[in-house]
């Protein structure tokens, strides 16, 4: 069934451990320390070890593919990191929660999906928004 | 030291030709849990080593730990598939600084190698200036 304007989803939960991480970075290719090694974090002004933002933004997409209908797919995808996603060295990592409202366009063939994307109760992406469409690539 | 403002409007050359297997989409998605159907951040992988061709630029030479990754939106024509072959060209579209940081915006254009175009990923990269000697 497709998603139209005015439906919204969530909260979907997505816990974030280092071993995600890790994996990440191996199947990304953004091996960038600040993602696995508290030392350089801490040398770079972090609190510790954060996610990477590519890594949010990717559970926020999975958010929003699994809930669109076969019929429809992500055109536009942008979102800001507006505040790191510190993963501590434990088994519980953190949680990301993700909710979206579909909104109606201007193209009616396309919907806005604003989404919020939160940890901890922070807002860690902003403007997160993915415009989906009706068209789908062959 | 800051990155030189120059930089702003240069294109650089196309990454290395990028084969997509089945099995790196798939390794990918399941790092999200996700499907392997549908995944449209998999851009990156291409993105990223245009981005990284940027900062081991000679004229540019900036340490990836250094980099903090501000904004991203992907502008997709059609989904990354099993079989493609890829190359990214980067374009620095503006750098300015504020703070002590240089807020480097970039769009790398990911097309096949025969020129069709897959998508379009601007980053926005946030880089400690000064800080690349010590840290």
């Amino acid at each position: 069934m497709s998603v139209r304007a005015g439906a919204s989803f969530g909260p979907d939960d997505y816990r974030i451990t280092r071993a995600d991480l890790v994996r990440y970075a191996g199947a990304s290719g953004d091996f960038n320390p600040i993602h696995w090694s508290d030392r350089v974090a801490t040398s770079v002004g972090l609190p510790g070890v954060v996610a990477h933002g590519m890594y949010t933004m990717g559970l926020a997409a999975r958010a929003v593919t699994s809930w669109l209908g076969d019929d429809q797919q992500i055109a536009s995808f942008a979102v800001r990191f507006s505040k790191p996603v510190v993963v501590p060295d434990d088994d519980d990592g953190v949680v990301l929660s993700v909710t979206g409202t579909a909104k109606a366009t201007d193209d009616e063939d396309r919907i806005r999906i604003d989404l919020t994307v939160t940890s901890a109760d922070v807002k860690v992406l902003g403007m997160a928004r993915a415009v989906v469409t009706d068209t789908v690539y062959g | 030291m800051p990155v030189d403002a120059t930089l702003a409007g240069r294109t650089f050359e196309p990454t290395a030709p990028y084969e997509v297997s089945a099995a790196k989409i798939a390794e990918f998605a399941a790092t999200l849990g996700a499907s392997p159907d549908a995944v449209p951040t998999f851009g990156i992988v291409v993105a990223f080593a245009a981005m990284t061709d940027l900062m081991h630029d000679p004229d540019v030479g900036i340490e990836l730990h250094n980099v903090v990754h501000a904004d991203q939106r992907f502008e997709i024509t059609r989904p990354i598939r099993a079989g493609d072959v890829l190359v990214a060209r980067l374009t620095v579209d503006s750098v300015r600084q504020m703070a002590g940081t240089d807020i480097i915006a970039t769009r790398s254009e990911i097309t096949t190698t025969d020129g069709a175009h897959v998508c379009t990923a601007y980053a926005t990269l946030a880089h400690r200036a000064g800080a690349d000697v010590d840290a």
